[in-house]
């Protein structure tokens, strides 16, 4: 299964891309939501739609919230599970995110165990799976 | 910390709450107690322990509370509360049509995690008119006091909660979530020790006793269940730990699979799956309705929400969680 990653702190792709190894999916990452789009189409011409999307909020180019809106006016991609993991974390921001097509919201600092919690609770983890 | 040390706190642990420590656990006294070191200003565990032991009650008091405490999500484990929404509480719905009223004990309950989980499923499979009353125990005074008040970090809200239901049943205080008061009215808790007898709590449709009971050596284990089916009602559940067993102790009671998680039934008790529910005397589960006992929700704005994928299933041993379409949002 795939998971793209976008966030625009390098480091921070590494943490969740290595989490979602552990938990067997296969990652993707990019920078901001542009670059992230690209990979998207890139992914679909390979026929490898990734199940899952784990997306920063603030990014350069084009944010978080944008790229949320963009894969969910996309057909292609209704079937991508959106997680929005970011340090955003006013009440009314989650609620702009759910409203805009997300699925799940993890606020950093997170831990290993609350990421696969959320996966878990989304179908995308089997129960026995641990991070 | 002396073996000397190790054996009078494994002693005081058991005396106190009957949980018993084995020397395989040796590793729970040293993770559990550093933190009170460190608070308490002590230079080691030993001068903690010994404190104890000179007959300080306050640091004895915050030794069994930290040794008796466990890790807790919301959701933990899934399969229970999927159980609980699919299965148990539409049998329950069929059953007490007449006295439309539910209680359901959440024992060892730490922080409350769980009860308020259980809460906010009840909103989602109760019909309206319907009363639930969810009693949480636990041996640690300070666990109950925390649970009452309902106020979660960032990092607890983060394990095992749904962003919708975090939303929609929490309000952000500084830099913790506040419970909403509608859970909160359905949820009362208090003090109670497992080893001892289950005084004033009443009878019971459901019973939560998960992850607690792999403390207790056999007899003990054999006696709370023994007890607990005097509380539980002829026709309710009980829930154990995914990976606890009863065999040979859990006499009064059978196994029976709901939704692919495994529960205790009295005996005696109709088998739920041979009591299919008849034709629209369940409703179907959607959010937004508390039981008529508890304030409803302030005015809601309706935000769709977009329908959960289906996702590629990596194993037949689990079920995807069904995701709301809607959700009512509280004002903010």
């Amino acid at each position: 299964m795939h998971a793209l990653v976008v966030d625009d702190s390098r480091a921070m792709r590494r943490i969740v891309a290595g989490i979602l190894t552990t938990l067997h999916f296969q990652t993707v990452e990019a920078d901001n939501g542009a670059t992230a789009l690209a990979e998207l189409e890139q992914l679909t011409a390979a026929d490898r739609v990734p199940a899952l999307a784990c997306i920063d909020w603030n990014m350069p180019v084009m944010d978080g919230l944008e790229l949320v809106s963009a894969i969910r006016a996309d057909r292609r991609w209704r079937d991508i599970t959106l997680m929005m993991v970011t340090t955003e974390s006013e009440h009314g921001q989650i609620v702009r995110a759910l409203a805009a097509g997300a699925h799940e919201y993890l606020i950093k600092p997170f831990t290993a165990d609350a990421m696969a919690d959320k996966l878990r609770y989304l179908g995308l983890v089997p129960a026995e799976v641990n991070a | 910390m002396t073996p000397a040390d190790a054996v009078w706190l494994r002693d005081l642990v058991r005396r106190r709450s009957a949980i018993v420590l084995d020397e395989s656990k040796q590793y729970l006294l040293d993770t559990r107690l550093a933190p009170l070191v460190r608070s308490g200003g002590y230079a080691s565990v030993g001068e903690l322990v010994a404190r104890a032991r000179a007959g300080d009650r306050h640091v004895t008091g915050l030794i069994v509370d930290a040794m008796t405490t466990n890790e807790t999500s919301w959701f933990r484990d899934n399969g229970p509360f999927e159980a609980l929404r699919t299965v148990v509480l539409p049998a329950l719905v069929r059953e007490r049509s007449a006295e439309r009223r539910i209680r359901i004990w959440s024992a060892a309950c730490s922080s409350g995690q769980e009860a308020y989980s259980i809460a906010m499923i009840c909103t989602e499979v109760l019909p309206a008119g319907w009363t639930v009353e969810i009693v949480g125990t636990d041996l640690s005074p300070a666990m109950v006091e925390r649970a009452q008040a309902g106020r979660y970090s960032q990092l607890e809200v983060n394990r095992g909660m749904p962003a919708p239901h975090l939303v929609r049943w929490f309000a952000r205080d500084g830099s913790h979530w506040q419970v909403s008061p509608q859970l909160k009215a359905m949820t009362s808790f208090r003090e109670g020790n497992l080893a001892m007898p289950f005084a004033d709590l009443g009878r019971f449709d459901v019973v939560m006793l998960r992850n607690v009971l792999i403390y207790f050596d056999g007899a003990t284990k054999t006696d709370i269940l023994r007890r607990t089916r005097g509380v539980t009602r002829p026709d309710g559940f009980l829930f154990l730990g995914a990976a606890e067993t009863a065999l040979g102790m859990d006499v009064g009671w059978f196994r029976e699979q709901a939704a692919g998680t495994s529960l205790l039934r009295p005996e005696g008790a109709t088998p739920v799956a041979a009591s299919p529910p008849r034709a629209g005397a369940v409703p179907s589960p959607g959010p937004g309705r508390p039981p008529a006992t508890v304030p409803p929700p302030r005015p809601a704005a309706r935000v769709s929400l977009p329908p959960l994928p289906t996702p590629a299933r990596t194993s037949t041993s689990f079920a995807p969680r069904p995701h709301p379409n809607t959700l009512s949002l509280g004002g903010r």
